[in-house]
């Protein structure tokens, strides 16, 4: 157990405000939109009205004579420079300007700089392109059919198949299914959605002809990996680029990959010796950058008629759409897919998936989750309640019987992932308890007697985050390790710098709470910076809830390391040897004569000042923390809610959400994250997608369209806690930022599919419209 | 504009958002959206909210305007600001200047309100990060506070 330190140092598990919120509460933030450099110029993408067409022309002359008008690139024009295409994060390459033809609507063509934004915006409606349209491919059902067009004759495999992956013991698995007493099957689509941050995607690139220097303001949730990358690609030397990601509105993963738009900018200044901004439109965000899901899964379960699971199946169908832009750094096509066994011990288990390319924007990106765990979470406690109504077992009681025991950890599951740690039954007795969940069934018992819809929602889901040990993480071979640098200077105060980078989850005041734990320094004497390449040690960034396993861990290493020379210094300065001494946060004192001490600060400026003959001046530290494993934090959320019969209009009236993340750096930081990623699945469930027509027209594209909830259509949120420290971590943290946005929409589709499961409804598909409730309500003949 | 008197010449075309960002160089309201959505852009004009991405700079001649950063007062932060901060109703900042300014208007207009009048008076402006269960109770902060 760690041992709590004053409120006054903010050590872990106290609820210190935040450090960042005072530059944020006065408009003083600095987002990428807000930097202004002198001679800074202005980028406006021009972008595919079809969703497969071959380009037969592009007309720049009327653009480029535009007064204002510095520059108009296309796709011919970085073919020169060998750019016109970029690797995607996972195995696939990108165009960044359209040669030869688009590939879904939307796509960037050109690009046009200009001395501002308007005449930016004018000169690129004077670009003119001609296109010949190609048959679309929209259904990823379709893809692989034989009549289908060939979206990539730029590969050399001549179909529209990216991948097939498969896990688990198909042949064992087959058989439990043939032989089980019970089998229970859905089919559940995982829609195409998309983070939609506040603030969309962009950047400054500021290349300095006189020394040679690029600089990029950008939006990155992983700036070093974005300086390599473009060092990779473009071929400028790594120390002559600086990214710098500066204050974030939010990431949600939206912000992993490198899009076009930034390399456009990055040719413009190199081009012009001139800063060119380009930020994108709310529109050209959400129709062009960084979806999320289109899984089309079917999961099976075989039991025993007492409703203990013996196998599970599932298969998938995968639409990336253009290129495989998935942003995921696993060595696996389906990232960590395979954890869709869950919270259950099933003995045998088999998962395949298909990978196929469509006429839509490129992606899916992890959208507030690891890779592809959102979506392993919804099926299987979808198919779980499935089986629960096959079975009319009451569904707490089916997962009852099934979770993994307590003693069984670390677990191993059987597609392979070892579950550091879990507690799934104390997770699920509080939020029963705290629900009253069997009052509400019987409740809802008198409700149906009497012709009203109320339904119950569970899911008792487990999460993997913390990407990622380096055997099985890496981008671009680049190990998914995270690191930490920390400098005590003379007075005792401090600045430290991680390889990870904020946008939004409060790093500056959380990894302070951990230096103060760890060296007993107040977090108001400690400052924390992320996202300039040039100052930060190298790192591999925010997502996956990976900072806290990776940097955090490696924050409490370096200061481990500082405490270790601080003893040695203390020791000279209270003349005993350093074994003498005991520590406690924030002094070293001798044993058994306490008021012989000397404080982290007095060590500090003997560091400078007094130091013993054999020790290097300075108090500094940096450490780079590879975990063993990741870390799975786990919990059980419940949702309430009523269906108006006359509309469909569907009421959540509590939701209560239990989280396991083991110890706690700041209490309050980690509830509002869970009111968040839980606001975010409300809007999953019931509001987001991103839909397209048969001829391949987005149809969620603005934000008048792809819907987000307001203040007056999210609920209150009750949350509660249980512990169960990871065994491998040095704070026993876990992370915690996804884990309500991949737990809770299966708890809202449960509930809603449990208020019908009397009308014999056994599944919708996400969002859950009202419209969609009140065909369902008609068809079963109890709308009123 | 805050309290100053502020001359320019500008295109009939210019956005207010961007005469506030762009000319005026106030960078503490944001740009969220295209459609009118976000309420990431919204001011005090005359002291009513308005999204400022939707006037044009010209609409504003003559008028009284306030932003994010013309709410402190003698060095101390407005209670609306204070509030954000205690009750942890911010995550990435980015919807928070436009939330404030829309709580501000909600609270002269009706100093008291339920916590159902606050859900609708904030309800033109998305947040992303935090669910807004913590920004009800900052508006909540700030208007037990004022009285």
């Amino acid at each position: 157990m760690l041992q709590k330190t004053s409120a006054e140092v903010g050590g872990m598990g106290h609820s210190v405000k935040r450090k960042e919120d005072l530059r944020f509460v006065q408009g003083k933030g600095t987002y990428v939109d807000d930097v202004r450099l002198p001679r800074m110029v202005y980028g406006q993408m021009i972008r595919s009205p079809y969703a497969h067409a071959k380009i037969t022309a592009i007309r720049t002359e009327a653009a480029k004579n535009h007064p204002g008008v510095l520059a108009v690139i296309t796709g011919q024009d970085l073919e020169k420079a060998g750019l016109s295409w970029m690797p995607t994060l996972f195995h696939d390459k990108q165009m960044v300007l359209a040669t030869g033809k688009v590939l879904f609507q939307s796509q960037e063509v050109a690009f046009v700089v200009a001395e501002d934004r308007y005449t930016a915006a004018d000169a690129a409606e004077l670009v003119e392109v001609e296109y010949e349209e190609l048959p679309v491919l929209v259904n990823p059902h379709k893809a692989l059919d034989a009549d289908a067009p060939i979206l990539r004759d730029d590969r050399e495999e001549k179909t529209n198949q990216i991948f097939h992956w498969e896990v688990g013991d198909r042949h064992r698995t087959d058989q439990e299914l043939q032989t089980a007493p019970v089998r229970a099957e859905v089919r559940a689509v995982f829609q195409r959605c998309h983070p939609a941050p506040l603030e969309t995607c962009g950047c400054v690139a500021d290349f300095n002809p006189a020394t040679g220097r690029l600089t990029v303001w950008e939006t990155s949730q992983a700036p070093h990996a974005h300086r390599t990358l473009f060092a990779l690609v473009a071929g400028i030397p790594e120390n002559n680029i600086r990214i710098i990601a500066p204050d974030i509105g939010g990431g949600f993963g939206n912000k992993v990959p490198i899009y076009p738009g930034y390399v456009c900018a990055v040719v413009a200044s190199l081009q012009l010796g001139r800063p060119v901004k380009w930020i994108e439109t709310r529109s050209e965000n959400l129709q062009s950058t960084g979806f999320a899901r289109d899984y089309h899964m079917t999961a099976e379960v075989a039991a025993e008629a007492d409703g203990k699971v013996k196998a599970l199946r599932v298969k998938t169908l995968a639409d990336h759409g253009a290129f495989n832009a998935a942003a995921q750094p696993s060595k696996f096509p389906a990232g960590l897919f395979s954890v869709c066994t869950g919270s259950y011990d099933f003995s045998t288990a088999f998962c395949e998936v298909d990978g196929v390319y469509t006429n839509k924007a490129p992606g899916g990106i992890a959208y507030r989750c690891s890779f592809r765990v959102t979506e392993a979470a919804y099926l299987i406690e979808r198919v779980m309640d499935v089986l629960a109504a096959e079975l009319q077992i009451d569904p707490v009681d089916l997962r009852l019987k099934n979770f993994v025991p307590p003693d069984k950890f670390p677990y191993q599951s059987p597609l392979g992932w070892t579950y550091d740690s879990g507690n799934y039954q104390a997770a699920m007795n509080l939020a029963l308890e705290k629900i009253g969940y069997r009052e509400l069934r019987k409740e809802q018992k008198e409700k149906r007697e009497r012709g009203e819809l109320m339904g119950i929602g569970v899911s008792s889901f487990t999460e993997i985050v913390g990407a990622g040990p380096a055997h099985t993480f890496d981008i671009v071979g680049i190990k998914m390790f995270d690191s930490c640098e920390i400098r005590i200077h003379p007075t005792g105060k401090a600045i430290a710098r991680m390889g990870t980078k904020a946008q939004g989850q409060g790093h500056e005041t959380t990894f302070a709470q951990i230096i103060a734990q760890e060296l007993g320094i107040p977090v108001a004497d400690i400052t924390v910076e992320e996202g300039d390449t040039d100052t930060a040690p190298y790192g591999l960034g925010t997502y996956a809830s990976r900072s806290t396993p990776t940097a955090g861990a490696a924050t409490a290493m370096a200061s481990r390391k500082i405490r270790e020379k601080a003893k040695k210094i203390a020791g000279h300065l209270l003349e005993v040897s350093a074994e003498d001494l005991e520590w406690e946060p924030g002094k070293f004192y001798v044993k058994g004569a306490p008021s012989k001490a000397k404080t982290i600060q007095e060590i500090a400026f003997a560091a400078y000042t007094n130091l013993p003959p054999d020790l290097e001046a300075g108090l500094e530290a940096v450490h780079y923390y590879d975990p063993p494993n990741l870390t799975f934090p786990f919990g059980t959320y419940i949702c309430v809610l009523d269906i108006d019969k006359g509309t469909g209009e569907i009421k959540v009236r509590r939701f209560v959400a239990v989280d396991d993340c083991g110890n706690i750096i700041n209490p309050m930081i980690v509830e509002g994250q869970i009111h968040g990623g839980l606001t975010e699945g409300l809007a999953i469930a019931f509001m987001q997608e991103i839909g397209y027509d048969e001829s391949g027209n987005v149809q969620g594209g603005t934000f008048m369209d792809y819907l987000v909830p307001t203040a007056v259509e999210t609920p209150n949120w009750e949350t509660g806690k249980t512990c169960t420290p990871s065994p491998h971590h040095p704070l026993g943290a876990k992370g915690v930022g996804e884990s309500p946005n991949v737990g809770s929409p299966a708890a809202f589709v449960n509930a809603v599919v449990d208020a019908l499961s009397h009308l014999g409804v056994r599944h919708i598909d996400m969002p859950i419209t009202p419209w969609k409730v009140w065909q369902i309500l008609k068809e079963k003949g109890v709308a009123e | 504009m805050n309290g100053a008197d502020h001359e320019a010449e500008v295109e009939p075309r210019l956005l207010l958002i961007h005469f506030i960002r762009d000319v005026l160089g106030l960078t503490g309201t944001h740009i969220g959206c295209d459609t009118t959505s976000c309420g990431a852009c919204t001011v005090l004009l005359g002291g009513k909210p308005v999204k400022s991405c939707t006037l044009f700079a010209v609409q504003v001649d003559e008028q009284e305007l306030q932003t994010i950063e013309g709410l402190i007062e003698n060095g101390q932060l407005h209670p609306l600001q204070e509030g954000f901060r205690e009750e942890h109703g911010l995550q990435c900042g980015f919807c928070t200047p436009g939330m404030i300014m829309a709580a501000h208007a909600l609270l002269k207009k009706n100093p008291h309100p339920s916590e159902q009048e606050i859900r609708r008076g904030i309800s033109g402006n998305l947040c992303r990060c935090t669910g807004y269960q913590n920004i009800v109770k900052a508006v909540r902060y700030a208007a037990d506070k004022i009285k």
